[in-house]
Order: structure tokens, then sequence, then C-alpha cells
């Protein structure tokens, strides 16, 4: 065999596709208790039972239509790359709904295999199968599997290799006498037209002709073939009442049942399942708002709370660091090595990795809220609320994913159907605030706000700025995108108690990306600004004046000093001195670079005796107000450049993604402006 | 046999009932993705949750589906 054995993996969204395919390579894919996860398709290697397998898992899908990205996505793959066996991961405990998408594939004329998935959970809802009589009935190898303990696995794969070397026939779906009776025309047709076409493939063509399947008409070209296909539809719907459509989704469907009805046996009937129980409370009418509210309460709570005490061994650790690091040069011997050891990398990079508990604790929580499945909750929460603003409940849930971080919630802009929606979602979504903003909120309301202040705080922050997604997407769309809200529909997966696995491996993943970017990106941020702040050096100070007059000169004559002066004009109506505006900038390449910076200009050329926390020389140096006011601008300001880059892939335009970073910083200034005149004139927090 | 069955919008059911889906009025995109998830005419739906706005909760298929107001409008049941 010249090439690798690929085996692709298609499914319902939320079927386990991905628990599986983790499973079979090894990877650490993401998983979650929501539809659409995966977004794109995903490759890995399995050597499992002797030779390489090249394993691809698809989006979730439930057909294989051309109507929306996942779905073109699995289909494209599926037609055009041939795999050599397609595994179908069927949510048994969905059993008819993912058969669905099991049909079409055998329609296909692709070897499929069926992965019955999570037969846990349907023998817990009272399901029997006998899988080996659906197996004939159906015409394709069936394999009970449980993605999440690994079983069946290997029992999978074997089926998959099986099937693509003796390529069975899977059963034929008949569709009754009058759709048949067209598609028999169509078939005729397209021989006579298309020759070269194999006959499993006419008529495949000709059932996606009569679904109106944009791709595979514009496949065919010919106008005999179409008008004959708008004649027979015509005549369809004439005849049956419906849309052809209809009819053909029917159609499976009525194979579907047949098959069912004869194989599954339901032995308790479990109309109230725990989880209707628990959306009974969750997703009520009232209490379904401030429980939302209240558990994004805890959130942050916990991060705080808890974050605390080891955010402070860590810091301990670091002043201890940097003392030991200090005490190697000799009293008197100002050397610049140790001045970048100290000033640029620990308090630049050692101030960002003080918050990784803090971090850690907001990915946990944030993938406990995934895994369980009340995302899908939330969405459902916040539709009334969304509807107001011309969006969906559905674009809730990037917002949501945006509070770990904004560029996978702009990839998960692509589960919405219209592009008016997906721009608008994709352009508010920074709004929200990511993970690296928090280590800002974490250095500054400690410094000016007391114990039980904390907590609430944080907490209106992240509302301001879901609020203000809110407000802005309103705006965008009365102006730029005006039009109908395009419906609602989204599956609501049943609640799932999170595995330590799976939340083990969201956390570290995530927590592990933002130790990676504080060893590369924010070091070699930190190196830079810490020379900006360096050089060039004043050589002859004023010995007349005090020491802080001194370190003010020096920092004055530096670039960073230089550069921070002369923005000083613009930022200084908000209550910014040029150290924050310097800050500001460097944010840009990563938001925690902004902590980085504060920590890097407040200990250059600082007399070494009095080395106290960051925290005390900020609240020395600027009232409570000026600290509010530096978390609003960064929550709103502009996103980093990661982000201006994902928004510029996903929009396909450059237009976009300036014009996000523009609104935003914009807006960032009038409300900070706002903010701190106001407050002020009225005397608050001065 | 008496046929004096209403059609109504699912939009009105009462939360509780369930009742036989009929028809979707709505575009040739949205009814073949709504048929995908298991919307076929004949089917039984049953209508968990349904405040007077908001989206509503169905059971389709075993399945429990989140639908927009906008969109229970679109589909005929009785």
């Amino acid at each position: 065999m010249g090439r690798r054995f690929v085996m692709a993996l298609a499914g319902n969204p939320n079927s386990g596709k991905t628990t599986i395919f983790n499973q079979l390579t090894g990877a650490r894919q993401q998983v979650g208790n929501y539809p659409g996860v995966t977004l794109e398709k995903k490759e890995g290697i399995s050597s499992r039972g002797g030779d390489e397998i090249q394993v691809v898992d698809l989006p979730g899908t439930y057909s294989l239509t051309a109507y929306s990205q996942e779905e073109r996505v699995a289909r494209q793959f599926i037609i055009e790359e041939k795999p050599d066996v397609v595994v179908d991961v069927v949510d048994t405990s969905n059993l008819e709904r993912n058969l669905y998408l099991a049909v079409q594939l055998m329609e296909l004329g692709v070897p499929v295999v069926l992965a019955f998935n999570m037969s846990d959970m349907a023998e817990s809802r009272g399901l029997e199968f006998d899988v080996d009589a659906m197996s004939r009935l159906m015409g394709v190898p069936i394999v009970p599997t449980e993605g999440h303990r690994g079983k069946g696995i290997d029992e999978m794969v074997a089926a998959a290799r099986k099937a693509a070397a003796t390529a069975c026939r899977p059963a034929e779906i008949r569709y009754g006498a009058d759709l048949e009776q067209s598609i028999k025309r169509i078939v005729a047709q397209l021989n006579g037209q298309m020759p070269q076409m194999p006959t499993p493939q006419q008529r495949w063509t000709a059932i996606k002709l009569l679904e109106n399947d944009a791709e595979v008409l514009a496949t065919v070209k010919t106008a005999t073939v179409q008008a004959l296909v708008r004649k027979e539809q015509t005549r369809l719907e004439a005849v049956l009442g419906d849309s052809p459509e209809m009819l053909v989704a029917d159609g499976r469907y009525g194979f579907i049942s047949g098959v069912c009805q004869e194989t599954v046996r339901s032995t308790v009937e479990a109309r109230h399942t725990a989880s209707d129980r628990i959306d009974e409370i969750v997703i009520h009418r009232f209490w379904g708002l401030p429980i939302f509210l209240g558990l994004m309460y805890g959130v942050f709570w916990l991060t705080f709370t808890v974050g605390m005490p080891p955010m402070e061994w860590i810091e301990g650790a670091f002043g201890w660091l940097s003392e030991t690091v200090s005490r190697l040069w000799p009293a008197g011997s100002e050397s610049l090595l140790l001045s970048l050891l100290v000033d640029g990398v620990i308090a630049g990079v050692g101030g960002v990795l003080v918050f990784l508990p803090n971090i850690l604790l907001l990915f946990l929580a944030i993938a406990i809220l995934e895994d369980s499945g009340y995302l899908a909750r939330a969405a459902f929460i916040m539709d009334r609320l969304m509807h107001k603003i011309g969006l969906h409940g559905k674009s809730f849930i990037p917002m949501l994913t945006g509070l770990g971080c904004s560029i996978p919630a702009i990839m998960a802009t692509r589960t919405l159907e219209s592009r008016r929606d997906r721009l608008t979602t994709m352009l508010v979504v920074p709004l929200v605030s990511c993970g690296a903003r928090l280590p800002i909120y974490a250095l500054i309301i400690p410094a000016f706000f007391p114990q039980a202040w904390r907590a609430p705080m944080l907490w209106i922050i992240y509302v301001i700025g879901i609020a203000l997604a809110i407000l802005c997407a309103k705006l965008l769309r009365v102006t730029l995108f005006r039009g109908e809200t395009v419906p609602f529909v989204m599956e609501l997966p049943p609640y799932r108690l999170p595995t330590l696995k799976g939340i083990w491996i969201h956390m570290w993943d995530r927590g592990g990306a933002y130790l990676k970017k504080a060893g590369t990106v924010i070091l070699a941020i930190s190196i830079v600004l810490w020379a900006l702040t360096t050089f060039p050096q004043l050589k002859d100070v004023e010995e007349s004046l005090s020491a802080e007059a001194q370190q003010a000169e020096v920092l004055a004559h530096t670039t960073a000093g230089r550069i921070g002066h002369a923005l000083e004009p613009v930022i200084r109506p908000l209550g910014f001195d040029w150290r924050i505006g310097t800050a500001m900038i460097g944010a840009f390449a990563a938001k925690e670079v902004f902590v980085a910076q504060l920590g890097i200009v407040y200990s250059v050329g600082e007399a070494d005796e009095e080395s106290e926390p960051l925290r005390e020389k900020l609240r020395n140096n600027y009232t409570p107000l000026v600290g509010l006011c530096i978390m609003l601008f960064m929550l709103i300001s502009a996103p980093c450049m990661a982000t201006i880059a994902v928004t510029r892939r996903e929009s396909n335009s450059w237009g976009w993604a300036l014009f996000q970073l523009a609104g935003l910083t914009l807006l960032a200034y009038v409300v900070t402006l706002v903010v701190y005149q106001a407050g002020s004139w009225l005397g608050w927090g001065i | 046999m008496m046929h004096d069955v209403v059609r109504r919008p699912l939009s009105c059911v009462l939360p509780g009932s369930t009742v036989r889906l009929r028809g979707i009025r709505a575009g040739r995109e949205l009814a073949t993705r709504l048929s995908a998830m298991g919307f076929v005419p004949g089917e039984m739906l049953h209508v968990q949750c349904n405040a007077r706005s908001g989206p509503l909760v169905v059971a389709v298929k075993g399945c429990r589906m989140i639908l927009g107001r906008g969109m229970a409008d679109k589909i005929a049941v009785e």
C-alpha cells in the first residue's frame, strides 16, 4: 500500500467524536458539552492495531447539506479526499436523530462504520439495542464504544480496517413511489449527459438535485438536467403537498424509524430526566438570569479569594529571587546586566507569572461551565435579551468563550449562520474581558480597593464588558448590519458531570499557553521594554535634587520616557501619566505586558533600599479613580495583535480588523474620559 | 372521522403538551436544517418550556432543542 490508511470521524455535534479522536491519537483536542466545539477538521496519527492510521476529526454536523460552513467542510473532505473509511460517531441516547447523518453517509457510497457511542448513557435511559440486527438491516458494521472510557476503540479500528478493505454495500434507502420515479428519471438523464459518473454517485446526485443542493446544482450545468429537476420538483410538490427537501428528509427518517422499530427496545418511559428537572430551575423565566449572574459572581469570587494566597507565595518567591540575584553583585557596582535581570526579566515576566493561580482558577471555572453543558443554557437565558439587540442566543456562546481568550471566541462565531450575525459578534467579542486582562485587574484592584470590594469590583468590570459588547452589537445592528434576525435553533445537551481528566486538560492547556506566552512573547517584550526604559542613559544628574526627582529625570531621558511624555497630552485627560502610556502601548502586543511594563518602569533606577511591592508604588502614585480608569481602558481598548489578526482571517478583510481596532480604542478613550472627568468633578476616589 | 384538530403555531402551545408537527413555513435553507434535526411532518413534539416571551425548549426524537420564538411561529402543529 502506497498511502496511509485514512479514517474520517464524522458525527453530530456533541456526539463525542473528539473524545474518540483524542483516544485514538493521544491528542488533547478541546472537548466540551455544547454543540460546535470542533470547527475545523483536525488530523492526527494513530498506530492502533498495526500500521499507521491517519485520523481526521471532522466538524460536527446534523446532515451533509451545503448550508453551513461546518457541513461544507465535512462534505468536501469526504467527497474530494475520499477517505478509506468514514466512522460515524453516533450518540445512542439520541439514536434516530444521529442516524440521519449515517444514512446520508451511506448514500454517499463511502465505506461507513457506525460507532455507537455513549452506550452507557443510553442504557441509563432504558434503551436496549439489537446491534446485530440493526447492522444487518442497515448493511453497515456497528461497534459499541464508550469514548470517555476508551472502550471499544480497538474493535472500532478493526471494523474500520475491514470495511475499507472489503467495500461492503450499505442498504439503499427507498423514498416511496413518487420520489423514486423522479430519481429514476433524473438518473436516466444524468446517464445520458454525464456517462463518466459512477452509478452510486448518480443516484446521490439525483437526490441532492431534488433537495436543491446549491453545490451539486453548480456541478451539473446542463440545462436539460436542470429543467428536468425543476419539473420533477413541481410535480412532487403538487402530488405530495410538501417541498422535495421535506419529502427526502421524511424518507430518510422513515427508513430510520423502520430500523429502530425492529431493533430498539425502550424499557423505561423516562420523560422527565434529571437534566430536565435541573433545567426547570436553571432556565426558569425569572430565576434564569439571576442564577447566571450569580454563577459568574461565584467564578470571580473564586479567582480572587482562593487565588490570593498562592499568588502571594509566588510574589514572595520572585521577591526573594530578585534579592538573591542582586546580592551576586557587590553593592555600589551598578551593572547593566543586573538591571536587565532584576528590573527587566524578573519584574516583567515575574510580574505576569504571579497571576498564574488566578488564571488557572478562571480557566477551571470556565472548563466546568463548558463540560457540564451550562453554556447552552446561558444561550437560552440570554436569547430574550440578545433578541432585543438583533442577535440570538447562539451569539452568546462565543462571548462566554471570550472570557478565556478572544481568539477561540472569534473562531467560534463560525457556528452562526448569517454573515451579519457573525461579523457583529466577532467585532464585539473583544469587549468580553479575556484571561490575559485578568492580571491587570488582579494587580490594580487590591492596590486600591478594600478586601470586601475586590470580588464585586472584578465582577462589575466583567459585567461592564459584556454590557458594552451587547450595546455595541445593538449599535452595529441598527447601523452597519441592518436586517432581520436569523431564526434560532440549537441543541440543548443533557447535563453531564464533568470528568476530572477533561477539566484538567482544559485548565492546563490554557494555563500552559499562558505560561508559554510568559516565557516567550512576554519575556522578549519585557527585554525590549526594559531597554527602552533604560536607554539612552542620562549621564549627569543634578545631585542637588531629591532621589525621587533624580529618578524621574533619568527616566524622562529614556526612549520610553520620551514616547510616554509625547503621549501625555492625549492621555492626561484620562488621568494617566506617561508610565501608564508606555504600558498601554506594550499591551497591544499582549495584554499581560501592561503589568510587566508597570513592573519595569517602577523598578528601573529605583533606590535599592526602598524596594516595596509594585502595588504599594501604585497606591502611592495614583488615586483609586485612576485605578478604575486603567481597568476600564484596558477592558475596552484595542484588542491584542493576535485578536486583530484572527478577525482579519475570519472576516477575510483587513477593513473589519482595522475597524475593530479603531472603534474599540475610540470607545475606550471616550468611556474612560467621561468616567475620569465626571469622577474628578464629583470628587470620587481622589 | 372528525377532523376538528386545529392548526396553530408551535409558539402558542402550552408547556407540557405534546403536539404533532404539520408543516414548516420557512425558506428552503431553514426548512432543510430543521428537518435534519428531526423536525419532519408527522413528528411528535413535546413542548417543555414556553414562557410568554423568549425561546422555547422542545423535545424532538428524544432530544432537547432550543427554538427561538420567531422560529416557533413558523412551525405549524396540531
